[in-house]
């Protein structure tokens, strides 16, 4: 494909769980990295570029020696994403650039985390610590529940509305026997009925966080059409940081994932209802909403008519995270937002079994991270 | 909310030298917050320089202490076990009348809370400090920001 940027070429995934018990985040890194360079057919040594996330459990500093060390990596690059739930698909997009100015030419992009029964407080001292925490606001949760608030305010849009995403998450999941919610569907009453954790955000509409771990390998358009499996190109890329906490949002109804997806739809010449696939960002019901409306796929408080009108399951005619979203995965922490990458590619790569949607040409894939305030999108083709 | 939000075991401010002047005020019942003197800007949270112009020139002046609810949560399940005698509370992002907005926390009235509600300061004992909460302002009420 003329306009690719550079081609994810493996994919490794973990299976999500609640907890893990004695093992390190390192090791998890290991076991992913090792399915993604078997999936690409590649060497180890093979390996020249190394993206990793910030805070890799047992070492805050020095994480990319740390891992390259670890897995037995001499990278000519290497280097932190640190965009929370955004660093999957801003890794994919940085391997690319990287490998275009010649630092290297098969890039590793990991992300994964243990989760232990006590984990220890996180020791912020920022101004979100300073400002927000003394005032009972502590958490993600909230913020997001300030988002969805205003979006009710500002349109009218209702619980029900909301609820379907997550109900449509659920369903999606039960074709994917990895997911932490397989087996276990909830419909829009159940979310309804589920117990409010900050109004208007009920329990159901927030991701479930999981142990796991997610990796791809990218290289050049060029040198991925020797590659055991079918490549995935890059065609497009945009990105966007606004702020930190809820309360310095420039937008409570509209997000940096807008100015992102448009610099990555302008980049690949395509357009949002052109996407065979919609791999978005979920944490929380309110982030699906506000990206649905970003994107342009219907006007600004439209996204509750906007999902009654489609279906969204690998045999609608917009499917929409259909490995079941975080919402019905589980959030294997920044991880998390790498399952849409992951999800996306074996979609475009005709790999999905019984959840492959039909055509499959084109995918979107979003990130987002800390209070809807980094933002990352890609847009992958196939080959 | 029955309880007495004083007795409240929750997270304190990390009060720096450029921020002590905020609490210092906070303490007293007052708002204080940073006015840019050179794009004339009002600046929230505090800074070493205007986010707006980068400007040095900033000085500490004591706000209105009216402002306007952009959203709100009552919070069920707190995220810091500190605040789980208090749930279920209210916080919100209050746009005060200078440009910025605080999230803070919103003491009930008399009539179930809207967005756009017009608010005022209410200085509140909260953990064993006075926060600069607020509170709805009533109809018809002859009320003055502090
Ligand atoms: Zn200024």
């Amino acid at each position: 494909m003329s306009g690719a940027r550079g081609s994810i070429v493996g994919i490794g995934e973990l299976k999500p769980q609640r907890l893990t018990s004695g093992v390190t985040t390192l090791e998890m890194i290991a076991e992913v990295s090792r399915l993604a360079v078997l999936d690409a057919g590649l060497e180890p040594a093979a390996i020249d570029g190394l993206l990793v996330g910030p805070q890799v459990g047992e070492t805050p500093q020095h994480v990319p020696a740390t891992i390259a060390e670890y897995l037995g990596l001499a990278p000519t690059m290497a280097n932190v994403v640190d965009l929370g739930g955004a660093s999957g698909a801003g890794m994919v997009w940085r391997a690319s650039a990287a490998i275009e100015a010649g630092m290297c030419e098969a890039v590793l992009c990991v992300l994964a985390n243990n989760r232990e029964e006590a984990a220890p407080r996180s020791p912020n001292r920022n101004p979100i610590r300073e400002f927000d925490v003394p005032f009972g606001a502590s958490g993600a949760n909230i913020s997001y529940a300030l988002l969805m608030q205003a979006h009710m305010a500002e349109y009218g849009s209702t619980a029900r509305d909301f609820a379907m995403i997550a109900a449509a998450a659920r369903a999606n999941a039960q074709l994917n026997p990895d997911a932490i919610f397989f087996g276990k569907p909830a419909d829009v009453e159940a979310v309804l009925a589920s117990p409010m954790i900050a109004s208007p955000l009920h329990l159901l509409e927030i991701v479930m966080p999981v142990a796991g771990g997610e990796a791809v390998v990218v290289t050049s358009a060029e040198r991925a059409r020797s590659m055991a499996k079918r490549p995935v190109h890059l065609l497009g890329a945009g990105e966007k940081v606004t702020h930190r906490a809820v309360s310095q949002a420039p937008s409570l109804t509209s997000g940096p994932l807008k100015s992102a997806m448009a610099r990555a739809f302008a980049q690949s010449g395509t357009q949002a209802r052109e996407m065979d696939l919609l791999s978005l960002y979920d944490c929380y019901t309110i982030m699906v909403a506000t990206t649905i409306e970003d994107a342009g796929l219907c006007a600004p408080g439209g996204f509750g008519a906007w999902l009654r009108d489609h279906d969204l399951s690998h045999k609608g005619d917009k499917p929409l995270n259909t490995h079941g979203g975080q919402l019905g995965f589980g959030q294997p922490d920044l991880a998390g937002g790498m399952t849409h990458v992951v999800e996306a590619v074996r979609q475009l790569r005709g790999e999905a079994g019984e959840r492959q949607i039909g055509k499959a040409e084109l995918a979107l894939v979003t990130g987002n991270g800390a209070t809807m305030s980094e933002a990352t999108a890609i847009v992958l083709g196939a080959a | 909310m029955s309880v007495d939000l004083n007795m409240l075991k929750t997270p304190g401010p990390t009060i720096t030298a450029l921020t002590k002047p905020f609490w210092d005020a906070a303490a007293e019942g007052r708002l204080k917050i940073q006015h840019c003197e050179d794009c004339g800007k009002a600046v929230f949270y505090p800074r070493p320089i205007c986010p707006h112009c980068w400007s040095k020139r900033l000085v500490w002046k004591d706000a209105s202490g009216r402002g306007r609810l952009k959203s709100f949560s009552e919070v069920h399940k707190p995220g810091h076990p500190g605040w789980l005698p208090a749930a279920p509370y209210v916080v919100g992002l209050v746009e005060l009348a200078e440009g910025p907005t605080i999230l803070s926390f919103i003491l009930p009235g008399t009539r179930p809370l809207q967005v756009g509600d017009m608010l005022l300061l209410a200085p509140t004992s909260i953990g064993g400090r006075v926060l600069p909460a607020f509170k709805p302002v009533e109809p018809r009420a002859e009320e003055k920001p502090q």
